[in-house]
């Protein structure tokens, strides 16, 4: 008899995976596989334009947009750090600071975007290269939006001060979303304006 | 010795059922706004079910035109409508919606859980799966109005490029196909992430996952499956939609485009979807195999292993679609391989089965019957799988009605069989009533026999080289008793359907009291009310091994000792 309170013992310190974390990762699985598709599709099609333009000839390499999509990775980082110590003053400002560097790269997009259409008559029926380019930075850019979205939404609550301490958790859980974001811009940076151009 | 009745004490308290009077209104409402995984559970299997018979009728029509030579039953341009939605009906409408609808209703319930991780991410994907389904239905009166036959997508459910393209299919026809699925592949990734969530962080205490039912487990794998296989689908028909709407020309051949990609995307999905469609189904089988055995499952870690090996390979695989397109020798030789190497952990599998059986009790209920039927009908499938996963033979018998015949034997041999096991295995759970016995077996007996008549026969023409998707055929080519045959099949098959409804409509009214655990089985759905309370377990179950009930039953030689 003496093993059944010793099989009960065990079990107060029962601890499975977040809710949140599973469920984010999994999501994360399945958009890494969306994601994969048309990153496929732009390797496989590279260079099979039958007709111009080409890469080369209109893409320039984004730095600026680039660092600042990437900073944001590290500003939401100290915003997660900020409100898991109750700071809230300092998660406030970097989390608006994350929407700002989101903002500017999405604004970077549209610039680019604008100079493709307009200038170098690019657009999404011109060649294989507009058709496969306008779609993997576009979806990367609807995951921005998305992520802005749900960035912008906690932000206000911040503000009128709905969002405390004890949400850092769901916070970790919307940052891993942006994190993923950021991760996929590398692959997508390395594979349109390294590799295919 | 009494004590051992702790680790799910007060599961088993009967709960007193809300009685409560109200309107059909009310009734109706509450069913529209659940968020209770076990009413989304029935909605699921109930959409599926309509779902099943609008598919039959598609098939039945199928095998009347194609029951005798020169046969002019429907028109060509409605015949290419019927085999497109019947497949397309039966994988996305069907398959999935009542295997994620088992999923939905039995997952919480095994793993002691109150609910999915997310009840209303739940309730929203199985109402975006409905909307999907509906709007594919509305393709057949939708687009050129209501005379006729509609705009309902006419190109195979693969979708073929180019001829998905604008040049070849004007109108709307492929719009609805990839429209419709990109609605109900969300659903479905939704239920998936759900899944994976719930499997993972609700376990009660005590379930370790080399605890966990096999189901649960199965149905883990499926959704990880699922998570890597319906967004490829989801990115070739967003793709698809680019190339229609936008002018794009990823399938344009004229522009440097590729119709290969799209075989190649579409495939990356199809194959592991067949996986996705049948692990649920080895997990019912592992359910109910043991139950009906009267033992313990054989070799329960071997397999989950085999069940984790199969998602890996399987992701693996899929270009064996592909054998006549023209691919170098390394690449097919490889998806040779890759394909024949699945067939080492299914046949774990069925060894495992087997030795499950071998030396139990075994109870000849309706569920295990079908098991039974599923296990000759699977390893027969999986002879048939590899003879086509060898690349000459392959080449051979491309697109003919062998293969058809090969995937009808997994995707009703094994996979409709045993969600018949599994409707009659826990309808008892989910209405509190048994089905009857009687019918149950008459369903059987027709259902096996108007399958075996018409797949078994089906192989034949296939060799003598009857391809698929043909309107009609001559008849100097020796197909027409051999089709005759299968159309009379498809038929008893009907009837047996019928009998099957027939049996869950006067079983519902007026069927015998099933009791919390009917079957005498060993997981914790058992330890709940008939039908369980909305909340599932009043007080949250401990667990300590593989067969929580078994440990309450028999507290004398409890399994945890063993393990």
């Amino acid at each position: 008899m003496a093993t059944i309170p010793v099989v009960q013992n065990k079990y107060e310190e029962w601890r499975l995976p977040s809710r949140g974390a599973s469920g984010m990762i999994s999501l994360i699985i399945g958009e890494t596989a969306l994601f994969s598709m048309f990153v496929l599709a732009y390797i496989f099609y590279i260079g099979k334009s039958v007709s111009g333009p080409q890469p080369a000839q209109v893409l320039d390499i984004p730095v600026f947009m680039t660092i600042c999509l990437w900073s944001s990775s590290l500003t939401i980082w100290i915003a997660e750090r900020a409100i898991e110590h109750n700071r809230m003053k300092q998660f406030t400002f970097f989390w608006g600071l994350t929407i700002v560097l989101g903002g500017i790269f999405l604004g970077g997009t549209a610039l680019e975007w604008h100079r493709l259409i307009y200038h170098d008559g690019l657009t999404i029926s011109t060649n294989l290269f507009g058709t496969t380019f306008y779609s993997l930075v576009g979806l990367h850019a609807s995951h921005v939006v998305v992520g802005l979205i749900m960035l912008t939404a906690v932000f206000i609550f911040t503000l009128t001060g709905h969002v405390q301490q004890k949400h850092a958790y769901n916070i970790k859980t919307l940052a891993l979303y942006w994190h993923f974001v950021d991760a996929v811009w590398v692959v997508v940076f390395t594979v349109v304006y390294i590799l295919g151009r | 010795m009494a004590d051992q009745t702790l680790p799910i004490g007060g599961a088993l308290d009967i709960t007193p059922q809300k009685a409560t009077k109200q309107s059909f209104f009310e009734w109706l409402s509450e069913w529209f706004i659940t968020v209770d995984h076990k009413k989304l559970g029935i909605l699921y299997i109930s959409y599926a079910l309509v779902f099943m018979l609008v598919a039959g009728v598609e098939a039945l029509m199928i095998r009347v035109q194609l029951a005798v030579p020169n046969n002019d039953f429907v028109s060509p341009q409605l015949y290419d409508r019927l085999f497109t939605m019947h497949g397309t009906t039966m994988v996305f409408l069907v398959g999935m919606p009542i295997l994620f609808g088992f999923a939905n209703y039995i997952v919480p319930l095994q793993i002691g859980a109150r609910d999915m991780a997310y009840p209303r991410l739940n309730a929203f994907s199985f109402w975006l799966t409905a909307f999907g389904g509906l709007l594919l239905y509305y393709s057949f009166i939708g687009g050129f109005g209501l005379y006729g036959v509609g705009t309902a997508p006419d190109m195979g459910w693969f979708a073929y490029a180019p001829l998905t393209e604008k040049a070849f299919s004007p109108g709307h026809a492929p719009d609805y196909w990839a429209i419709a699925l990109i609605i109900s592949g969300w659903g479905t990734l939704g239920t998936a992430i759900n899944i994976i969530a719930t499997t993972i962080s609700m376990r009660c205490k005590g379930m370790t996952l080399m605890r966990m039912p096999l189901f649960s487990w199965l149905m883990l794998v499926v959704s990880g499956l699922t998570l890597v296989t319906i967004t490829p689908l989801t990115a070739a028909q967003i793709m698809l939609m680019i190339d229609r709407y936008l002018g794009g020309h990823f399938f344009d051949t004229q522009a440097g485009g590729s119709a290969v990609m799209w075989m190649h995307f579409f495939w990356i999905f199809g194959h592991p979807e067949v996986y996705v469609l049948v692990l649920p189904a080895f997990g019912i089988a592992s359910e109910i195999i043991p139950v009906f055995s009267r033992k313990g499952i054989f070799g329960y870690a071997a397999m989950v292993a085999a069940s984790v090996g199969i998602g890996f390979v399987s992701l693996g695989v899929w270009a064996h679609h592909m054998f006549t397109v023209g691919m170098s020798t390394p690449t097919t030789t490889f998806f040779v391989l890759s394909t024949m190497l699945v067939g080492i952990p299914t046949g774990i599998k069925i060894f495992n089965w087997l030795a499950t059986i071998w030396g139990g009790k075994i109870v000849f209920a309706t569920p295990m019957l079908f098991c039974l039927a599923f296990l000759f009908q699977f390893l027969i499938a999986g002879l048939t799988g590899i003879m086509l996963s060898a690349a000459p033979w392959d080449w051979q018998l491309h697109n003919s009605y062998f293969v058809v015949a090969h995937f009808h034997y997994v995707l009703v041999g094994a996979i409709v069989f045993n969600i018949f096991a599994a409707i009659y295995y826990w309808f008892p759970k989910a209405t509190g009533k048994m089905l009857s016995e009687t019918l149950g077996k008459w369903h059987f007996w027709l259902f096996l026999i108007g399958f075996h008549l018409t797949f078994d026969f089906m192989h034949i023409p296939g060799i003598l080289g009857m391809p698929r998707h043909i309107y009609t055929y001559m008849p100097d080519r020796g197909w027409g008793i051999w089709n005759f045959i299968e159309t009379i099949g498809a038929f008893v098959q009907a009837i047996a359907v019928l009998v099957f409804l027939y049996n869950v409509v006067i079983s519902l009214m007026k069927g015998k009291e099933a009791g919390n655990d009917p079957w005498d089985a060993w997981t914790l759905e058992w330890a709940t009310p008939s039908p369980p309370p909305a909340y599932n377990f009043a007080t949250d179950p401990v667990v300590n091994s593989r067969r929580p009930l078994w440990d309450l039953k028999h507290p004398e030689d409890p399994d945890w000792k063993y393990e």
